[in-house]
């Protein structure tokens, strides 16, 4: 072969001219330089919404409040309240409140086998009467802390001013209230948490069933390419049409079976967390299918093989060896639909979860509520505390699902295995 | 046919060709055969009309240039081509005389039967012994100490035992390549076969790794009848008894030009195209 003719003519700038193949490099790297910086630009911008939101919902959920009490406790006791007896405060509830209720509450735990923190929170809630008068924000509070003072001396001058962090123990474990100040989010924490568990128990077996059909026996026939196709649609339908669904074929259609009729519960209707549950089953079982077959994808042919070339039936193989280490691909992209799930907002309304309800869900045919509802019949409300506990949930929620998520990335790198 | 003999084993004692002809000449019937075999993916043949005798405890390797065909016609050896969507044959496979593709005879037990060892090692993610046991176990439970003799020998048959015996509970794939490769010879071993197929098993190893995996074929091939498919024409000349060399035909189907005699194979080859194979001109 003739070496001194190239076999085509290079693009470019002349070789021969090393002052064009200088700008040549000098535009080349331009370019790469200004890519690198337009990606992460992108980067900082995902991370800037992100924080965003993380300062709105803490500016809410922290901060400042006012509170005047309607019964001054001085007047009440000479020593402040937490230092009294038992029996003094006790004697503080009989003075102030009716004889009814006092009785009421005695008939619910008799007083003395109340503990003295229960009986002090009585005493505070009846007699004493906190008022939240004005509230203001983490930011306001952390860096105009003289003004705030200044403003409640003059306009509140009874209040006593307090840092309060609204997500609390109280409030996780406090049910429902129509009082913001009180109303605790452990009924919607519940039912959210019920509600996750029967959807995974649902959707799960469901999921994986189907993707390994999919993955290990279905051939390439064109009813199984459909069938596929229709699958990662299904994964992009907007939640509020699985709700519009639910709402037909569970709450209407099987009434009987989701409200528990059929085991003879008497007292609910379709409204309940069997079929919220069924109706998340059928909006993350896409999903759910989807993750198990990349799961299923990703295990090595050569175990399949090894398996095949020992005698294994399909069975035995799929059993020993596709399954247990698609294992952790499963589990990873479970818990990340139904991280999906438990946010989802539009479904639950539809089927009709409760807007207030006071009692723990305590079967599968109860009424319930969820974080998501709760925060959505928060932040609708036009009272200012409202908003700062609908904040407070915000955080709950986003707690249990960094959680969650967390849980799928450590499960992940437990089992991740190089083949 | 005595006379055939004769002549036979007179041009040998000229050559001083090894002492396996008399398997050759004394014509018993091959552990395995294939009767013109051709193997299609699809429409497109793979493989074309392979007849090839595989002798009970000798070693036959099957040589050529890359997508001649070997692995194909390995694979077919004990149907694991049937995994591939597509594939099928014409013509016969027998073992022990009888066509394993016959509709009565059942895969599994054809693979159970007819052990392989692939390419690349390939344990299972999963214990040294749970590895060697899966064979076994797939037939359903098996007293402890029955497994255990059944794990124990076929490490020692693999070489393996003395290396591993003390971390049988430490997973397979902690194991160095060699290791690995003779762990998955195990645990085809464990598993009873009557014939072994290997697929270029020594591809992925280094040349001490290697070695060790040839001797070992020397002592199982004193038990099996071993088929060795090898894109290195020293192993084949060195461990094999006899070799099959396979070449691309114009369709690009692949088809057996020459079997004979490894010695003769490599010394006096009687087809042009092996000769300029095994000489290294091409391939």
């Amino acid at each position: 072969m003739d070496t001194s003719q190239p076999l085509r003519p290079s693009p470019g700038p002349n070789k021969d001219n090393p002052e064009a193949v200088r700008l040549n490099v000098i535009r080349r790297r331009i370019l790469a330089r200004s890519g690198q910086v337009l990606f992460f630009s992108s980067v900082i911008i995902a991370f800037i919404a992100l924080v965003a939101l993380l300062l709105t919902v803490s500016n809410r959920a922290f901060g400042y409040v006012a509170e005047e009490n309607n019964v001054n406790p001085t007047t009440l006791a000479a020593v402040p309240l937490d230092q009294l007896s038992q029996e003094e405060l006790v004697k503080i509830l009989q003075d102030h409140i009716s004889r009814n209720v006092f009785r009421r509450l005695d008939r619910e735990q008799p007083f003395v086998q109340r503990s003295k923190e229960d009986v002090l929170a009585l005493v505070t809630e009846r007699v004493v009467q906190p008022e939240v008068v004005e509230t203001w924000g983490l930011f306001d509070s952390l860096f105009n802390r003289e003004r705030i003072e200044a403003a409640v001396r003059e306009e509140h001058p009874d209040a006593t001013l307090s840092f309060r962090s609204w997500v609390s123990w109280s409030f996780l474990t406090s049910p429902m209230s129509s009082q913001a100040e009180v109303a605790g989010i452990r009924t919607a924490v519940l039912g959210s948490l019920m509600m996750i568990l029967l959807t995974m128990v649902i959707a799960v077996p469901i999921g994986v069933g189907a993707a390994i059909y999919l993955e290990e026996y279905a051939t390439k026939s064109r009813i199984n390419q459909i069938i596929q196709t229709n699958i990662y649609n299904l994964a992009g339908v907007p939640s509020i049409i699985y709700g519009i669904l639910g709402l037909a074929i569970f709450v209407r259609g099987l009434e009987r079976f989701t409200s528990g009729a059929t085991f003879g519960v008497t007292d609910s209707n379709g409204r309940t967390i069997l079929s919220a549950s069924l109706t998340m089953a059928l909006l993350v079982l896409p999903l759910v299918i989807i993750n198990a077959q990349e799961a299923l994808k990703a295990v090595p042919y050569s175990f399949r093989e090894a398996s095949y070339g020992l005698g294994a039936t399909k069975w035995q193989t799929i059993w020993h060896h596709v399954i247990p280490t698609a294992l952790p691909g499963i589990l990873t992209g479970t818990i990340l639909a139904m991280s999906r799930a438990i946010g989802e907002t539009a479904p639950l309304i539809v089927v009709g979860a409760s807007t207030f309800i006071v009692s723990d869900p305590n079967s599968p045919f109860s009424k319930f509520t969820a974080l998501p509802i709760l925060i959505y019949n928060w932040t609708a409300r036009p009272f200012e505390t409202f908003r700062h506990i609908a904040a407070a949930a915000i955080i709950v929620l986003l707690a249990l699902l960094v959680i969650m998520n967390l849980t799928a990335i450590l499960l992940r790198n437990r089992f991740r295995q190089s083949y | 046919m005595t006379q055939r003999a004769t002549l036979v084993s007179a041009m040998n004692a000229m050559t001083n060709i090894g002492t396996d002809t008399q398997t050759i000449v004394a014509a018993d019937a091959p552990k395995m055969k294939t009767e013109s075999l051709s193997i299609y993916y699809s429409a497109f043949r793979a493989v074309a009309d392979v007849t090839l005798p595989v002798r009970d405890r000798q070693i036959t390797a099957i040589i050529g240039p890359s997508g001649c065909g070997k692995s194909t016609l390995l694979r077919a050896l004990n149907r694991m081509n049937d995994l591939v969507a597509g594939s099928h044959i014409q013509g016969k496979v027998t073992l022990d005389g009888e066509d394993i593709y016959a509709p009565n005879m059942d895969v599994v037990d054809i693979r159970r039967r007819i052990g392989m060892v692939f390419q690349r090692p390939n344990p299972f993610p999963k214990t040294i012994y749970d590895n060697v046991a899966f064979g076994p176990r797939l037939y359903g439970r098996i007293p402890k100490t029955e497994l255990d003799e059944i794990v124990e020998s076929s490490l020692r048959r693999a070489a393996l035992w003395d290396e591993v015996k003390d971390k049988l509970k430490q997973s397979g794939l902690a194991l160095s390549g060699g290791q690995q490769q003779r762990l998955c010879i195990a645990r085809a071993v464990a598993a009873e076969p009557e014939v072994i197929l290997m697929d270029e098993p020594c591809s992925a190893l280094d040349p001490v790794a290697t070695l060790k995996i040839e001797e070992l074929m020397q002592e199982l091939k004193k038990d099996y009848a071993i088929v060795i498919v090898t894109h290195n024409m020293q192993q084949a000349a060195r461990v094999s008894d006899y070799t099959a060399m396979m070449m691309m035909r114009s369709d690009r189907a692949g088809e057996m030009i020459e079997l004979d005699q490894t010695q003769k194979i490599f010394t006096r080859p009687g087809d042009k195209r092996t000769e300029d194979y095994v000489s290294g001109r091409f391939g």
